[in-house]
């Protein structure tokens, strides 16, 4: 067995703060002879030999260490902290109107009015989640004509959104193809590594970003997932990448589809923004597409998050596309046996809202319009910050780079000291990879971008 | 592209499948060696019942509420809680950890009002999955944190429980709980088994409404187990769904958790609001352990959250905010109070009648621990050959360890279910 890449960035082993033998320490309410060290420092106290029985129990968990926060959530906690005026929040991946203010799609405020009127019951869905939701899901992904669907070889299970499904997707891996290990771009979402590692999956990464053209390096990724072991299975973003926003190009697609094929690959998507890259929800399902029409097995992770704004409602799925009708109903019935014992079964608020927007020919009708405003907003907040900074560097970098990214996210190509730089100098809060958030930037804020953005770029190494 | 027969033509395979390079993946699958799950024994009663066709059929295989005409419920307050969010819902990311509101809320419920606990802010919670999702993190917890511990389950338990700790990797035990015989406690048996286990063990404990036998600990009995657990050293990890349920009465359903508080025990708890109220699909819970200060408490909910951010990110929010919602409303609260009370009542009133009819019938049998035993669930002590007579002569549906859903039972099926039950056991 190939020895791979185990990172222990999120399972920390744990982080035992190396006291001396734990011993009695607090006060005993018997009156037993205890000395206990009370005083501001808290972490000092007494050490004595336990004599007698102590009423207070020491705690178990005494060593348990604080994790460290988590990069992209601190983001936002330290924006929410700082209280200069020019601020700017371009770190979660949450959309913003222009505005910049947190945006509820009509078609979700329909629907909810909708189920309200209705007064449905709150009865416990299946394991498998709700029936119409992950009938909608299924069509919405691959087309409701789509062959796998009318062979019913799709399996498909709710999910707690796109790190849910994900989450299933690494378990079942784990339990059934123990020997396979995933392949994940460098760079990907930082919760990728932890899903894989708290699922005890191996990974390992494909080079994908390439910093000089900050663009795809397609050599790498190819030559890196035709070195993989046979029969791996390779993570790719349906669209929109995040953090790069770099997507391949329709060609390079199929390239990548041959070598999977070549080796025995198994593609695994994570398809989290499908409809708010191109604004076509057909249009972004065109790799995944291809890949089922190749006649792969993949497996699909879908998140309602950012396209229907259903954050943290948790609602997604776990599709996979199987050979056949019977792998894909044996296959269905082992993703709902590592469900249960995680949380039983589903919450249904965000999946009947699916159901319903995507159900009602209205509705959904409403729904890809505005979606279509919400893909466009980024795609006009991206020409004109391509525009401000063309305008304003004098060195003549070129800065296309940024019309090509496509999705919520721009890799700017600043490294960790200029991304700091954006935050301290001009309290531009940014992840420290390079990464902006165009979904929390308005047209009218790009000028003070571009100039945050040069500055760091040229003035800090 | 050419149409290819999509069917597999390999048998299930049984041994551990491995990959090999340039597979015709158009004739096989990579998935063909993985079995079907076995069917879920409760869910498949729910589905036998729904396809038969009798009038008389009666489902008390349920676990959820069912009003007096055997009808799903949703609690006013919970309306009246969703009529207040809808449409001012932002639905932002909640923090990792939960909504804060929400945790206060229930932290509350569980520990008391003024409790001390939460005022010197030494416990460490989040908001979880429901009660499932709070037990899968607490075992989580504890595999990463007691890598060496076990946990102690008693028998018999709620199924998803031996699931929940085996896909967390932690190796378990049982210990002895419900005596047949008696259909009651096994209290000897049960602290025997406490301790005879070695210092320090981890148990899992039912708080109140014990799932499946209805059979709680009565307050003394509670007392010396606590004791008793002092002495060994022991944690308890209780799972309460049920506060409320049981005896209509939140604060006295919390009453062994309390118990283990004063005695000064660091516990862990989980809470769900799926039956007391009602939200069942939205997966509204929270994990609680109680540490030794702040400090721990701050870097414990931070390892949980930790664990929870590779499972879903974050908790979903609406039912999150109808729980805070109710109980952040003085009047919200008493309705939800009255409400729950309610439903605890007529679960009683069923038991009590249920027991009357059999009594009447001139059962031959002793059906006390139909009114002894408390919360949903009723064992009634059938076999399981006296179960399938139920089902297939009297359309009775109920899971065969003889687990009635008194939640099934009506003023309308009461008198039929308790004379079904006399005929085959008489």
């Amino acid at each position: 067995m190939a020895s791979l890449a185990f990172s222990s960035t999120s399972a920390s082993p744990v982080a035992l703060r190396g006291r001396p033998n734990k011993l009695a320490t607090g006060v005993a309410q018997s009156g037993a002879c205890h000395v206990s060290a009370r005083g501001s420092d808290r972490k000092a106290r007494l050490f004595i030999t336990r004599a007698v029985a102590v009423e207070k129990k020491v705690s178990r968990f005494e060593d348990v260490a604080m994790a460290p926060p988590d990069p992209i959530l601190g983001v936002s906690e330290a924006f929410r902290a700082c209280t200069n005026e020019s601020k700017l929040n371009l770190g979660v991946g949450a959309y913003r109107t222009e505005d910049l203010q947190p945006y509820v799609l009509n078609v979700v405020k329909k629907a909810e009015k909708l189920m309200l009127e209705k007064g449905e019951n709150k009865e416990y869905l299946p394991i498998e989640g709700l029936a119409a939701f992950n009938k909608a899901t299924a069509e919405l992904l691959l087309g409701a004509d789509n062959h796998s669907i009318q062979s019913q070889r799709v399996a498909t299970v709710q999910g707690l959104s796109g790190t849910g499904s994900l989450r299933l997707a690494a378990a079942f891996i784990n339990r059934y193809c123990p020997d396979s290990k995933v392949l994940i771009s460098s760079p990907t979402w930082g919760n990728h590594k932890n899903i894989f590692n708290d699922a005890g999956v191996p990974w390992s990464e494909y080079r994908y970003y390439d910093p000089k053209t900050v663009g795809l390096d397609f050599e790498g990724m190819i030559a890196d997932i035709k070195a993989a072991p046979s029969g791996s299975f390779i993570l790719l973003h349906g669209c929109a990448h995040n953090p790069t926003g770099i997507d391949p190009t329709p060609e390079q697609w199929t390239k990548i589809a041959d070598v999977l094929e070549e080796k025995g690959h198994t593609p695994f998507f994570d398809v989290a923004y499908q409809g708010f890259a191109s604004g076509s929800l057909d249009e972004d399902a065109f790799s995944v597409r291809l890949f089922v029409e190749r006649r792969f097995e993949v497996f699909v992770a879908q998140s309602y998050s950012k396209n229907l704004g259903l954050y943290s409602e948790r609602i997604g799925a776990i599709n996979v596309v199987c050979s056949s009708s019977d792998v894909a109903n044996r296959v269905k019935s082992q993703l709902k046996r590592l469900a249960q014992p995680m949380y039983s079964n589903p919450p249904v608020h965000g999946a009947r809202i699916v159901a319903n927007v995507v159900g009602d020919p209205n509705l959904f009708s409403e729904w890809k319009a505005e979606m279509e405003e919400m893909a466009g907003r980024i795609k006009n907040v991206r020409k004109r910050l391509y525009d401000n900074l063309s305008q304003k560097d004098k060195s003549g970098k070129d800065w296309s780079f940024i019309l090509r990214q496509i999705g919520m996210f721009s890799y700017t190509g600043l490294n960790t000291s200029q991304s700091e730089n954006m935050t301290n100098k001009w309290h531009v809060y940014m992840t420290k990879d390079g990464r902006i958030s165009l979904a929390g930037l308005s047209l009218a804020k790009c000028d003070y971008l571009a100039d945050a953005i040069i500055d760091s770029y040229h003035n800090v190494h | 592209m050419a149409f290819r027969a999509m069917i597999s033509s390999r048998s299930i395979q049984q041994s551990k499948w491995v990959p090999s390079a340039g597979v015709a993946r158009q004739m096989s699958s990579w998935f063909g060696h993985v079995e079907p799950a076995a069917k879920d024994p409760i869910l498949g009663v729910t589905e036998a019942f729904l396809a038969d066709p009798s009038p008389d059929k009666v489902n008390v295989g349920v676990g959820a509420y069912r009003d007096d005409n055997g009808k799903p419920v949703v609690l006013e307050c919970v309306r009246e809680a969703e009529r207040r969010i809808a449409g001012n819902l932002i639905m932002e990311y909640l923090p990792m950890g939960g909504s804060s509101h929400m945790i206060e809320e229930s932290l509350k419920l569980a520990y008391g009002e003024d409790s001390d606990f939460i005022k010197d802010k030494r416990i460490a919670a989040v908001q979880a999955l429901s009660g499932t999702g709070a037990c899968r993190l607490f075992a989580d917890f504890q595999k990463r944190f007691l890598p060496d511990s076990q946990i102690y389950i008693p028998v018999p338990t709620w199924a998803n429980h031996h699931n929940i700790w085996r896909d967390a990797r932690v190796p378990q035990n049982t210990f002895r709980y419900y005596h047949p015989e008696t259909k009651g406690l096994d209290f000897s048996s049960l602290m025997e088994d406490i301790k005879n286990s070695p210092n320090g063990s981890f148990f899992l404990l039912h708080a109140c409404a014990h799932n499946p036998t209805g059979v709680d600990p009565s307050e003394e009995q509670w007392r010396e187990i606590s004791h008793l657990f002092k002495s060994k050293n022991h944690f308890p990890f209780f799972d309460m769904a049920y506060q409320g349920f049981a005896s209509g009465n939140p604060e006295r359903d919390a009453k062994a958790i309390r118990i283990f508080l004063d005695d000064g025990h660091l516990i862990g708890c989980a809470q769900s609001f799926a039956k007391n109220m009602g939200l069942y699909g939205q997966r509204a819970g929270c994990l609680s352990i109680l540490c030794d200060n702040e400090m721990e408490a701050v870097a414990v909910k931070s390892q949980l959250q930790q664990i929870g951010r590779p499972m879903y990110s974050n908790p979903p929010v609406h039912g999150a905010l109808i729980v805070s919602t109710i109980l952040g409303d003085p009047e919200l609260k008493k309705l939800w109070l009255q409400e729950v009370k309610g439903m605890a009542d007529r679960i009683i009133g069923m038991r009590t009648a249920l027991r009357e009819n059999l009594e009447k019938l001139g059962s031959p049998l002793s059906w006390e621990h139909i009114t002894n035993q408390i919360g949903m669930f009723c064992y009634s002590g059938m076999s399981p050959e006296q179960v399938d007579r139920l089902t297939n002569e009297y359309h009775i549906y109920m899971t065969r360890n003889g687990r009635i859903s008194m939640a099934g039972v009506t003023t309308g099926n009461v008198g039929y279910l308790a004379n079904a039950i006399h005929e085959v056991t008489k």
